[in-house]
């Protein structure tokens, strides 16, 4: 161990006292390398069995920019994003004057003392805890690269020390995380020991913001959605991905090949069940999944708000030609570019109704990354018995960050819903095939594969006006007969699209209705209204064509808050122009700053709508 | 353009092939092109070609984009599936069909419009992608939906009906497929059944990508005597580099060639291309003679037509990805989930 002095801070702040409920925020450069480091701290946090959160809030850049690592830590299980910093570990000199306003009075600020701390960042009312972590790094390390990366593995230990977390926790996890690469364990663990050993040497520890082991986790994972879609295609049966890399979409893909080539290879023949295709743009991504669809392969393609944009015509050729797909659409904040690595829901109406004419798609609106495993499993039944696109609607926030959920589950006697596919002994009983034909009354006509029967079921799928028999046609009255089908198609996809999550009905006057993301936050608003008196019912939406129950939910409440995380309240648009609700009964509640929605906004939201709300009605008590 | 539906009688005496089927067998609607268009000519040599090697139709898969080349797979193989996709975007729909079954043929059919303009990107990247189909392009230098418009592969000078010039060089498709790594290109004309309908055979029995370029005039909008892509134009300055026949495989080879005379290429099926010397020495296999030979061709205002270029030694996509020999839109629960065995397992790698 090197002598080196800490930077003296002289001060005497009031510390807070705080387990297992407060927030540690890292300030970092992207490139340096503190994204697994970073990583291996929330998941100790995990390990030891308390609720946690952490969120990567990026820039749209390789290497230099600033990036913030924030981790909520929570016994009560409230893992929405939380504005107040009571620990910041502050490795950017770019952003550091602004990271350090954010700690609240008596918090901390971990930062290098290698350089001297300039007086314009002492603040009276937070405390210092100053390593030399370049300077350790440097007399330890002969590598200059391991010198740059170890400074934040040097961190976690010493947070190992000022929070208590169990330090053999720490050790395991660089023994998984360098599994197969086992010169590397040693050096890190040496990295974290340093750490451990200064903060222990130079301060007193631990601080007043502890770990406490808790129980909170059992039978819990922490996973990111975008992994959950992606090994949810492998659950689903999904054998062709086509795409084209956009953030925060890429990792969908990374997740199905990382599990493709273990989990899709044939055993026999070491070949592969499965086919990536790495498109040179979104337009083709989508065509090549419309073309294995129509071929009867399940195929998928994931993509953002940019290349979403590109797809809409072919989205209109596969709803009118009924072709199915999966769609993953990871939303990230538009317009056009806009903010790539920042989050919103601000595709709802472009993807509802996407694609020139009288078009509309199915969407689903995963809220948990269990639920990206399940509904990315379930969209391709969805797809294939609707023989129509289905576009999951999942966002940066749950996308790409990892979140605590209950363990995935697959029910080994469930079987594929291929839809209603002819095989050849059918087509022979049958004497006047007609795609488009509605036989069963319900929207949903019979479909063939190419080469099934040498004489019959042979069709010619087309974008252009067709009847049911799909001949070409310019018939106005047989192009509205094919339209009104699809009406009533999608009238039938209500039967295979999840109900909305209805909390226990209270018979409360106010109602909160949200999708996806939104979903976190949620009980610890219901908690800190409660706690001023005010009860909501709450209901999370997982599908359109919205079901009755929605609209049910809303009559049946004096007012309904509904969260939008977009500046349009696209979400309200939609319940207004699809479920018939009056305007008047649903209030608006919007974030769009590029980061999931707080408790707090919706709460001081829904304070400041009370004087009216009283003024018109009883509500609340 | 024809408005009656197509008359179903047979006669009883048609010829019929190896599997039972006649002609009639491999027809498709009644073409509702213009009278005298090439792309006419262009389905009836798919028909000819189809039926003579004995081609089951249930085993094609049609592919088109968007445009008057793209009505084609309408006018063949009724009883084939057919897909008219979206403009210029043939390709990638030809793509994930393909991933989805490797054991059906697919024949994509588009157009200059379709696929030298709008659809350039696409194409470019099927080739790259070595998927194992046949392309074809009806190339007539013109929009004729949209009333005749240049498109991009009008040569530069040529002129349309209306008189307009084209001021830009144009874009030659068989040598950008060359260039970009097709197996086998070849530069035809609709009106030479001759070259035309053996040319089909072996492109459709090339295992990889397929390319063929046909000169296809269009007889409303394009067939001045000053567009290199009339009738008159194409006919003075055609050249065929070798005589082509196609013998399938289950044929007995009767005719004989001398030595030296014509060079003989087997395809993977066992079926073989004879190419009868016809002006000089001209070796398929070379890829910087190939594209020699078609630019200076067009230095002189000429057209260079047949089999252009071959390669046998090249893989295609499901070669190149090493894809189960099982078609994916065959495989089920048991080949493609996993179960919750593994899951659980899975689970505990996210703790």
């Amino acid at each position: 161990m090197p002598k080196l002095v800490a930077t003296s801070t002289s001060t005497k702040v009031q510390s807070i006292t705080k387990v297992n409920n407060f927030v540690v925020k890292f300030a970092n450069v992207n490139g340096s390398g503190s994204a697994s480091a970073n990583n291996m701290f929330a998941k100790s946090v995990f390990r030891m069995g308390i609720p946690v959160s952490p969120r990567n809030i990026f820039p749209s850049n390789i290497q230099g920019l600033p990036t913030w690592y924030e981790v909520r830590i929570s016994e009560d299980g409230y893992l929405g994003r939380c504005d107040n910093v009571d620990l910041l570990i502050a490795m950017n000199e770019q952003t550091i004057k602004e990271d350090i306003k954010d700690v609240i009075p008596g918090g901390y600020v971990l930062y290098d003392s290698s350089k001297v701390l300039a007086n314009a960042l002492v603040r009276e009312n937070v405390n210092y805890l100053p390593i030399p972590l370049k300077d350790i790094c440097l007399h330890e390390f002969p590598n200059p690269a391991q010198r740059q990366l170890f400074k934040n593995i040097v961190y976690i230990g010493a947070l190992a020390a000022f929070l208590k977390i169990d330090f053999k926790i720490l050790t395991s996890m660089v023994s998984d995380q360098f599994r197969g690469k086992e010169k590397l364990i040693l050096p890190n663990i040496h990295a974290l020991e340093l750490g451990h050993q200064y903060a222990i040497d130079n301060f007193k520890c631990p601080l007043r913001l502890q770990l406490k082991r808790s129980n909170k986790n059992k039978g819990k994972i922490l996973m990111d959605g975008n992994t959950a879609v992606g090994l949810g295609c492998v659950y689903g049966g999904a054998t062709i991905a086509s795409w084209y890399p956009l953030t925060p979409s890429t990792s969908v893909v990374d997740s199905f090949d990382k599990y493709c080539k273990r989990l899709r290879i044939d055993p026999g023949t070491g070949k592969k069940k499965y086919s990536i295709i790495q498109a040179e743009d979104e337009l083709a991504a989508i065509g090549i999944a419309i073309g294995a669809g129509w071929n009867g392969a399940r195929a998928f393609t994931a993509s953002s708000g940019p290349g979403v944009s590109l797809m809409q015509e072919f989205l209109g050729l596969a709803y009118f030609s009924e072709v199915p797909l999966v769609l993953f659409n990871i939303q990230r904040v538009g317009p056009s570019t806009g903010m790539p690595t920042r989050t919103q829901q601000g595709d709802l109406l472009s993807c509802a109704y996407a694609s020139h004419g009288d078009t509309k798609h199915i969407l689903l609106f995963p809220a948990t990354p269990k639920e990206c495993f399940e509904l990315a499993t379930d969209s391709f039944d969805i797809a294939d018995r609707l023989q129509t696109p289905v576009i999951v609607m999942s966002d940066l926030e749950l996308g790409m960050n990892e979140q605590i959920c209950d363990k995935l589950i697959w029910d080994d006697n469930r079987i594929y819903d291929r839809g209603k596919v002819l095989t050849s002994e059918q087509l022979e009983e049958i004497e006047n095939y007609g795609r488009y034909q509605d036989v069963d009354a319900d929207g949903i006509p019979y479909r063939t594969y190419p080469g099934t029967n040498a004489n019959k079921g042979s069709y010619f799928t087309r974008g252009s006006s067709h009847d049911a028999n799909a001949a070409y046609t310019e018939d106005g009255n047989v192009y509205a007969e094919v339209m009104d089908r699809l009406a009533r198609k999608f009238k039938t996809a209500l039967n295979y699209l999840p109900e909305p999550e209805i909390s226990d009905m209270k018979k409360q006057k106010l109602g909160m209705v949200f999708i996806g993301s939104t979903n976190i936050v949620i009980q610890e608003v219901l908690d800190n209204l409660g706690k001023k008196g005010i009860s909501l019912d709450t209901m999370c939406i997982k599908a359109f064509p919205f079901h009755k129950s929605v609209k049910t939910f809303i009559d049946n409440h004096e007012l309904v808050y509904v969260i939008d995380q977009n500046r349009d309240s696209q979400l309200k648009s939609l319940l207004k122009l699809e479920s018939n609700i009056n305007e008047e009964k649903m209030y608006s509640i919007s974030n769009y700053n590029g980061v999931l929605i707080t408790a707090g906004h919706i709460e001081e939201a829904i304070l400041e709508s009370m004087p009216n709300l009283q003024e018109t009605s009883e509500v609340p008590a | 353009m024809s408005y009656i539906n197509k008359p179903k009688f047979k006669h009883p005496q048609l010829q019929t092939n190896e599997l039972g089927l006649t002609r009639r067998d491999y027809e498709g609607t009644l073409t509702t092109l213009c009278a005298g268009c090439g792309h006419d000519s262009i389905s009836a040599a798919i028909i000819q070609a189809a039926a003579d090697m004995a081609l089951e139709p249930h085993k094609v898969a049609k592919i088109s984009g968007i445009g008057c080349s793209s009505k084609i797979p309408s006018y063949f193989l009724s009883k084939s599936h057919g897909f008219n996709t979206v403009h210029g975007r043939m390709p990638s729909v030809a793509t994930g069909a393909n991933l989805a079954n490797k054991e059906l043929a697919y024949i994509g059919i588009s157009g200059d419009g379709d696929s030298a303009s709008i659809g350039l990107g696409q194409f470019c990247h099927i080739v790259r992608r070595r998927i194992n189909m046949l392309y074809i392009v009806a190339n007539n230098g013109t929009y004729g939906l949209t009333k005749g418009q240049l498109s991009a592969t009008a040569d530069l000078g040529s002129k349309t009906k209306t008189g307009e010039e084209s001021l830009y060089d144009n874009i030659d498709l068989a040598n950008l497929a060359i260039e970009l790594g097709a197996s086998f290109v070849a530069r035809s004309f609709s009106g030479d059944k001759q070259q035309l309908i053996p040319l089909i055979q072996a492109g459709l029995n090339h295992k990889g990508f397929a390319f063929i370029d046909i000169i296809s005039p269009c007889v409303t909008f394009n067939n001045t005597d000053y567009s290199t892509h009339g009738y008159k134009n194409t006919w003075e300055n055609y050249i065929a580099l070798s005589e082509i026949d196609f013998v399938p495989m289950r044929k007995e080879i009767t005719t004989s060639y001398s030595a030296g005379k014509a060079k003989e290429i087997t395809l993977h099926d066992g079926s073989v291309i004879h190419l009868h010397k016809t002006s000089g020495k001209y070796d398929p296999y070379d890829k910087e003679n190939a594209l020699h030979h078609i630019n200076k061709h067009k230095k002189q205002g000429k057209i260079a037509t047949g089999l252009l270029y071959i390669n046998q030694s090249t893989s295609d996509l499901h070669e190149l990805q090493d894809t189960v020999d099982k078609p994916f839109n065959t495989l089920g629960n048991h080949d493609l989930c996993p179960g919750n065995e593994v899951l659980i397992d899975i689970n505990e790698t996210f703790r």
